[in-house]
């Protein structure tokens, strides 16, 4: 045992390229959120209409996503845009734009959800003051919804963030890439190399989920304690 | 599309569609077990477990599945802890999972109104009666909804075993796109082998929502 396994993360560049690979894959992750929430947000409040065949649209746009697996739905738009569409795009785009839909969709029914239990007296009251439907919902619903749409938003956050790790199916060079190409190089010299590569980027994602997720946990608990007195 | 390259493919995406189920089904069943324990422990606050369940469920809720997988897949073999690749998937998927559940539960039994435990210290009822008479009855139903969310998770979840090379369905569409470069058809009978499973299974679960409603009533 000539050779610690874990000193194969500070041979040469490894771990600056894992660090590379860590930013490729949260710029991914936070160009999708970003995306994803505006259309979301836009999808929710269309929701909340009464126009019939809309609602029925965007329900089934929901319903696909939420049915399709992630892994599924990144190869399904790996395959077919470029083969039935002629529409290339690079493997990172590809994946936040397959995100992006994605959180569009989940957000769809957050903001949705919160819109319609805010309570029917304040959009009483806001109408009996004379606000046109822009003005509810730029100043009665949408500024209410948010604290409850917040801790489910950081917890899709989370999730959003969890799920790059998938994004080496398609060849993107995330961090899981990066990691698997400096064990396969450092293989030889270093057999337990493997462990230590896998248990950084291990702890990568934990120190980026886990305060996002205390927060979203803090958030709600004082919503509650709020609504529950 | 060609109809008869999606029939030949069929008795193939059976068997993804078979193992699917099954490791969803051990999946579940595991989850709900350690979910339920972790829960418990929480609530009785026991002492050291409760600590070590908290610490369990942080870990296992904020980190992705597939780096799970190559824990127990490609580094534990090096210390000579070596599973099959279908023991790993249902490993990992008991390991994520467990958290899952454990918080829904969690949620559930917290969110029995205070009203409730009230009434029943009024009446005399001791910790263990408050317990086993009042939060688990209404908090097991409120913990319905979440516990059918996660349901719906980790079966779509068993899709990411195709990186340890299970053969469940995506799997079993990857490979056959890879053999014979037939991408339409088999990513057509991929969508509907999960839609056969997900969408009967939400409308029941969701009746199921419906049926034990009556744990939000108390208050």
């Amino acid at each position: 045992m000539a050779h610690s396994g874990i000193s194969v993360l500070f041979e040469g560049t490894n771990f600056m390229r894992l660090l590379g690979g860590l930013w490729v894959t949260v710029k991914i992750a936070a160009v999708a959120l970003i995306l994803g929430i505006i259309l979301g947000v836009v999808l929710g409040v269309l929701r909340t209409f009464k126009n019939r065949l809309l609602r029925a649209v965007l329900r089934l746009y929901l319903e696909f996503f939420r049915v399709v697996p992630t892994v599924v739905l990144l190869f399904l738009f790996y395959y077919i845009l470029p083969r039935q569409m002629n529409f290339n795009l690079p493997a990172d785009q590809l994946a936040t734009l397959v995100f992006a839909l994605w959180v569009g969709a989940e957000m769809s029914d957050i903001v949705r959800g919160a819109l319609i239990s805010v309570p029917r007296h304040q959009v009483e009251s806001g109408k009996a003051i004379g606000l046109s439907r822009l003005q509810l919902y730029r100043y009665v619903l949408i500024p209410q919804s948010i604290s409850l749409e917040l801790p489910a938003t950081i917890n899709l956050a989370t999730r959003v963030i969890k799920t790059t790790s998938i994004l080496l199916l398609i060849s993107v060079m995330d961090v899981v890439n990066i990691g698997q190409q400096i064990i396969e190089a450092n293989n030889h010299t270093y057999p337990t190399g493997v462990f230590w590569v896998y248990g950084l980027i291990f702890l990568f994602y934990f120190l980026i989920d886990y305060p996002l997720s205390w927060w979203a946990k803090r958030l709600e608990k004082r919503r509650l304690e709020r609504t529950n007195g | 599309m060609s109809w008869t390259i999606i029939q030949q493919s069929l008795p193939m995406f059976a068997k993804g569609f078979e193992l699917t189920i099954w490791l969803s089904f051990i999946g579940i069943i595991g989850s709900i077990i350690v979910g339920l324990v972790c829960s418990l422990l929480q609530y009785f606050k026991v002492p050291v477990f409760h600590q070590i369940a908290s610490v369990y469920v942080e870990v296992s809720r904020n980190t992705p599945l597939l780096i799970q997988l190559f824990f127990l897949y490609y580094a534990f073999p090096v210390f000579g802890i070596k599973f099959g690749a279908e023991l790993c998937g249902i490993i990992g998927l008991i390991f994520l999972g467990g958290s899952y559940m454990a918080e829904g539960f969690t949620g559930g039994f917290n969110g029995v109104s205070k009203s409730q435990l009230e009434s029943g210290k009024a009446i005399g009822l001791n910790q263990w009666q408050l317990a086993r008479y009042v939060v688990f009855p209404q908090g097991f139903s409120l913990s319905v909804p979440a516990m059918a969310a996660n349901i719906i998770f980790l079966i779509k979840e068993t899709s990411i075993f195709t990186v340890i090379a299970i053969p469940e369905l995506t799997n079993t569409a990857l490979d056959l796109i890879g053999m014979y470069y037939r991408s339409n058809e088999y990513l057509f009978v991929l969508v509907i082998g999960y839609a056969i499973i997900l969408i009967p299974l939400s409308i029941i679960l969701t009746l199921l929502e419906k049926r034990v409603r009556y744990g939000s009533f108390g208050n």
